[in-house]
Parts: C-alpha cells; sequence; structure tokens
C-alpha cells in the first residue's frame, strides 16, 4: 500500500484553540511535514468527531510558520461542526487532511492591494507576509475586527467596519475610493457580494485581480464534484470548476461574469 | 483465504468495488491508496457528450449522510476514453464504466462507443434522481426499465450490469424487469431522493431543491433491498449503500451480493476502501472462513 502520508487523513495535537473575536476562534497545532508543502490560500479538512456529521469542514490557513511547524487556522461558528471544533482544548487531537487548493499566485509587482472581508481575511495574512512589493491591506468587518496588529506587520492597513465602531463606516469599495489606493496586482478573499465589488472596481481600473472562493464542499480533493463555480471561457460560455481542485483562488476576469 | 469472485464472467481478485461518482476515475485517490487492491473501479457516469452539471450548492450534509445534487457533471465519452482508460489501465483492475442518458438512443450511443474501448464492463444507470430526463425515470417503471436494458445489452460488447434506484415501491419488480431485459448483473441501492431546508432562509439548502442521500444512514435500506433482490431474482447483485467498514460490507455479503461498493465513505476517507478490504480480511480470519462463496447470501 502506497500511502504518501502528507496527503492522508492524520491526526494532530491541538497547541492553542481561543477565541479572538466573536464567534471567531484561533486553532493553533504544529506539524512540520504539512507546514513545509503550505502555499498562501490553501485550506485543510478538518473532521468532526461526532460520526454523524460526516463531512469534512474545509478550513482556510491563517498563517504557518515553516521552521517551527505551526500552522494557524481561524474559523467563525457556522453551525454544529464548527461549535465542535471551538470547544477542542491545548491537548485535544484532531484530524486533518491537507493542504488542499492551489493557493495564490503570487505576482512580483511593485505593489498590492490585499483585501479581505470577513471570515476572507485570514487566508490573506500568510499572503501579505510572502509577497514581494508594497503592502496595501484592506480589511471589512460587520462589527468587530480581528487580526489588524498581525497585518500591520505587513504593510498599510485600513479597516472598514459596516457599524462604524473600527475604523472608516462603509465598506471596502468606500474605503478604496476615499483613499484613492492603487495597485498593480489585488487578492481577495471575502462574501461573495464584496468580491463582486470588488472585482468591478479592479476591472474599471485594469488591475490583474485574483479571488478566492467558497462553495458548499463535500471532500474537498475533487472526487465529489459538489462544490461547482462557473468559470467563463468568455462573456458568453461558462464551465463549472470545481473550488476545492481547480481553485479556490481564480483569476477575476473568469468569474462572476453572470 | 480466497477473496476472488466472478460477476457474470468477469474475474474480481476482491469484491472491493468503488461507487460511482464518489472515486471519479481513480485519479483523485492515486495519492492515497494503491489502485490495484481495488477489485474494481466504477467510475463517475459518462454521458455521449459533455454534461455541465447542476448549479451549486450541490451538496448537503444530513444526519449520519450527505445529500448530493451534482447532476452527472462529466465530459463526455470521447474524453473519457482519451483521458480515463489510459490512466485506469495502467492498474490491475477492473474497469467498469457507469453510463449516463437522458433518452435511450443516448444510452445506447455510449455502450456502442465502447465497444472498442478497453473497459470490462457497462454499468447502466437508470437511477440517477439528480436529473430532469432519463435517469431515474428508466428505473422506476418496470417496461421501461426493461426496454431499455434490452436495447442497451444489444448494443454492448462487455457485461451488462444495471444499477437500481430504490425510490420504487417493490425494487424486485423492477429487478425481474431488467433480468428479462436481458441485464448480466444489477447494482444496488443508488441514493435515496431527499430534501434539506435552510430554516433561516427559508428554502431549500440545494439548488436542484432536491437530491440523493446516500452514507450510512441508508445502509439497512440496502441490505434490506439486496436481500430481496438476490432472493427475486438469478443474476449476480453488487451491494452499496452506506459502507464504510468491512463489517458492512461483510452484512451486505451474507445478503446476498457477490461484489460491494464503497462509496460516500471515500469521500470523507480517501482510503475508506482499503480499509473496507482490510476489515473483509479480518472477518474471514476471525471465523476461519477460506473463500468467498462461504459467505454470499448465507442469510
Amino acid at each position: 500500500m502506497c500511502i504518501r502520508l502528507e496527503k492522508a487523513r492524520g491526526t494532530v495535537q491541538i497547541h492553542e484553540n481561543k477565541v479572538i473575536a466573536k464567534d471567531t476562534y484561533e486553532l493553533v497545532f504544529i506539524d512540520k511535514t504539512l507546514a513545509s508543502k503550505i502555499k498562501p490560500g490553501q485550506f485543510v479538512n478538518l473532521y468532526c468527531y461526532c460520526s454523524s456529521r460526516l463531512l469534512p469542514r474545509p478550513i482556510s490557513i491563517c498563517e504557518v510558520d515553516k521552521k517551527q511547524g505551526w500552522i494557524k487556522l481561524i474559523y467563525a461558528v457556522v453551525g454544529e461542526g464548527t461549535k465542535e471544533f471551538s470547544k477542542l482544548n491545548q491537548g485535544d487531537s484532531i484530524e486533518v487532511l491537507g493542504p488542499l487548493g492551489n493557493g495564490f499566485t503570487m505576482e512580483n509587482s511593485k505593489s498590492n492591494l490585499i483585501i479581505g472581508g470577513g471570515v476572507g481575511v485570514p487566508p490573506l495574512l500568510e499572503l501579505a507576509k510572502q509577497l514581494q512589493g508594497n503592502n496595501r491591506i484592506i480589511l471589512g468587518f460587520r462589527q468587530e475586527p480581528f487580526l489588524v496588529k498581525e497585518f500591520e506587520q505587513y504593510g498599510e492597513v485600513f479597516v472598514a467596519t459596516d457599524t462604524g465602531n473600527y475604523g472608516y463606516k462603509g465598506t471596502v469599495i468606500d474605503v478604496l475610493n476615499h483613499f484613492d489606493l492603487k495597485g498593480n496586482s489585488l487578492y481577495s478573499c471575502g462574501p461573495k457580494p464584496m468580491l463582486k465589488a470588488v472585482k468591478e472596481w479592479a476591472q474599471i481600473r485594469g488591475i490583474s485581480a485574483q479571488f478566492s472562493l467558497e462553495e458548499r464542499m463535500g471532500c474537498g480533493f475533487g472526487a465529489c464534484v459538489g462544490c461547482a463555480v462557473k468559470v467563463w471561457k468568455n462573456k458568453h460560455e461558462f464551465s463549472y470548476k470545481k473550488v476545492c481542485m481547480d481553485g479556490p483562488v481564480f483569476r477575476g476576469d473568469e468569474i462572476f461574469n453572470d | 483465504m480466497d477473496l476472488s469472485v466472478t460477476i457474470a464472467g468477469v474475474h474480481f481478485k476482491n469484491p472491493v468495488m468503488t461507487a460511482s461518482g464518489t472515486f471519479g476515475s481513480g485519479k483523485e485517490f492515486e495519492p492515497f491508496i494503491d489502485l490495484n487492491e481495488l477489485g474494481g473501479i466504477v467510475v463517475k457516469g459518462v454521458a455521449y457528450e459533455p454534461w455541465m452539471g447542476n448549479a451549486p450548492p450541490r451538496i448537503a450534509e444530513s444526519y449520519g449522510g450527505m445529500l448530493n445534487a451534482v447532476g452527472l457533471q462529466n465530459p463526455g465519452i470521447e474524453a473519457f476514453i482519451k483521458d480515463d482508460i489510459p490512466f485506469l489501465r495502467q492498474y490491475n483492475t477492473n474497469i467498469i464504466v457507469n453510463i449516463a442518458g437522458r433518452t435511450i438512443d443516448e444510452y445506447c450511443r455510449v455502450a456502442e462507443r465502447l465497444q472498442t474501448a478497453d473497459v470490462d464492463m457497462i454499468e447502466l444507470n437508470i437511477s440517477c434522481p439528480n436529473i430532469k430526463h432519463g435517469g431515474v425515470a428508466f428505473g422506476t417503471d418496470p417496461d421501461m426499465a426493461e426496454k431499455i436494458t434490452y436495447a442497451v445489452k444489444k448494443v454492448s460488447k462487455q457485461p451488462l450490469i444495471v444499477k437500481l434506484s430504490p425510490n420504487v415501491t417493490d425494487i424486485t419488480e423492477i429487478a425481474k424487469a431488467v433480468e428479462s431485459g436481458g441485464a448480466d448483473a444489477v447494482s444496488l441501492i443508488n441514493t435515496l431522493l431527499g430534501m434539506k431546508i435552510d430554516i433561516h432562509k427559508r428554502q431549500p439548502v440545494l439548488a436542484n431543491k432536491v437530491g440523493g442521500l446516500s452514507g450510512p444512514a441508508i445502509k439497512p435500506i440496502a441490505v434490506r433491498m439486496v436481500y430481496q433482490v438476490t432472493k427475486a431474482i438469478k443474476l449476480p447483485v453488487i451491494g452499496l449503500g452506506g459502507i464504510s467498514t468491512g463489517e458492512d460490507a461483510i452484512e451486505f455479503l451474507l445478503a446476498g451480493a457477490t461484489g460491494i461498493a464503497v462509496g460516500t465513505a471515500n469521500l470523507i476517507r480517501p482510503t475508506a476502501t482499503m480499509e473496507v478490504l482490510k476489515g473483509i480480511k479480518q472477518y474471514m480470519k476471525q471465523y476461519e472462513v477460506k473463500d468467498m462463496g462461504e459467505l454470499i447470501g448465507v442469510v
């Protein structure tokens, strides 16, 4: 039998699992082999203890330290599965499969715009860390921001909140326009309406943009063809691609054309 | 111990196969398992022309199972022959092509095209609940089931398995009909039609509204139907529906299945087929079973 261990489901021990904002948790575990393979924008499958919850939960990778081998995930509690994760303590074990997906293509641009919204913010941290060039980072939240300090290490950070209780009141687009922010490359992850608005904003300005998408997944490694997204060949023709295997990152010109 | 079985004249080194639609054409599993270990690979449904599949969301979890409404997204038979057969033939395992269509003619064209292809068996999918035309419509009416089996059998070079739907009042009626139609074997069960509603959005979770339920939740239904069908017809039966462990597989064999297929479990544990195979061997060792004949249909 030729199981390649780095891709098989394996058990890891939890180093830390703590709340960082409302219904938002940070989970850290150590696995040097896994850490050495991770690219910004990839994700891992986490499996539930409760055997009635069959499907893995795909969680994006927030940050990795290849030397020490730790991997940080940030997840929102959105259902029973993630609620189960939130109750795990240091020393508990959890089953992980990964790294999965392709991640971002890092372009060697002079200046980058990094735009995140809500639970779409975490996967951009490792990207901001690794990108060459000058980073402008725009983070949008409903009310309570997180990871702002961490992002400040890697560029100038602008925060927008819907409520205005932190940073600028409004959307990431309002921030982009208000400060007349520019960049040669754009990387974004967040809720679909935000991504659509960012795509349009970048398109008008001719900025090359990449978007990390979310879809309900079955397996996470390409077998079930569940996580379909319309990928456009041109203005009229599309086919369904898999978010898990063909993505989760897609070029702006190939998505949201309808 | 001898794990080999023969189904419709085709030799299998062991009874463990993959359920169509949960294993792609094997490529996704190559990093996890040695495909040579499998008795057979039943590939994802292939139609004559490429099919786009349904709009997302296509997947929903339910208690002990999952719903899917993928809608048989596939690249068409030409792409399958060009890309997937050469890949699969690198391995010492049987290739079983699950074929899909909207009309009898469409199914026949796929079987005809496969006449010159290097595959071991054909599985006729008349039980997919997720497409608007064809599929399950043929699998829920005995006359239609017999008619399509007869038509596809006539143009098939390879032995023909017909995959049955559980979404019927009496599955033995359909099994008898495909037997008279000339099928060489039957496989059962496909998914059970189900539905999940998002109570916060007050709308169905799946874009297709309904989808096929699979996974451990459906296993007792599948075992019961395999038991009924093996008593009702003479054809060999491939049993599937919620098999995740060796013990599950043994239940199907005891109920009368000659072969078994692992489905949803592949999506959850990519090594599931190997664990099932190991579990079967353990059981045989524990009860000093020398060959599969001592197990098949003894209940």
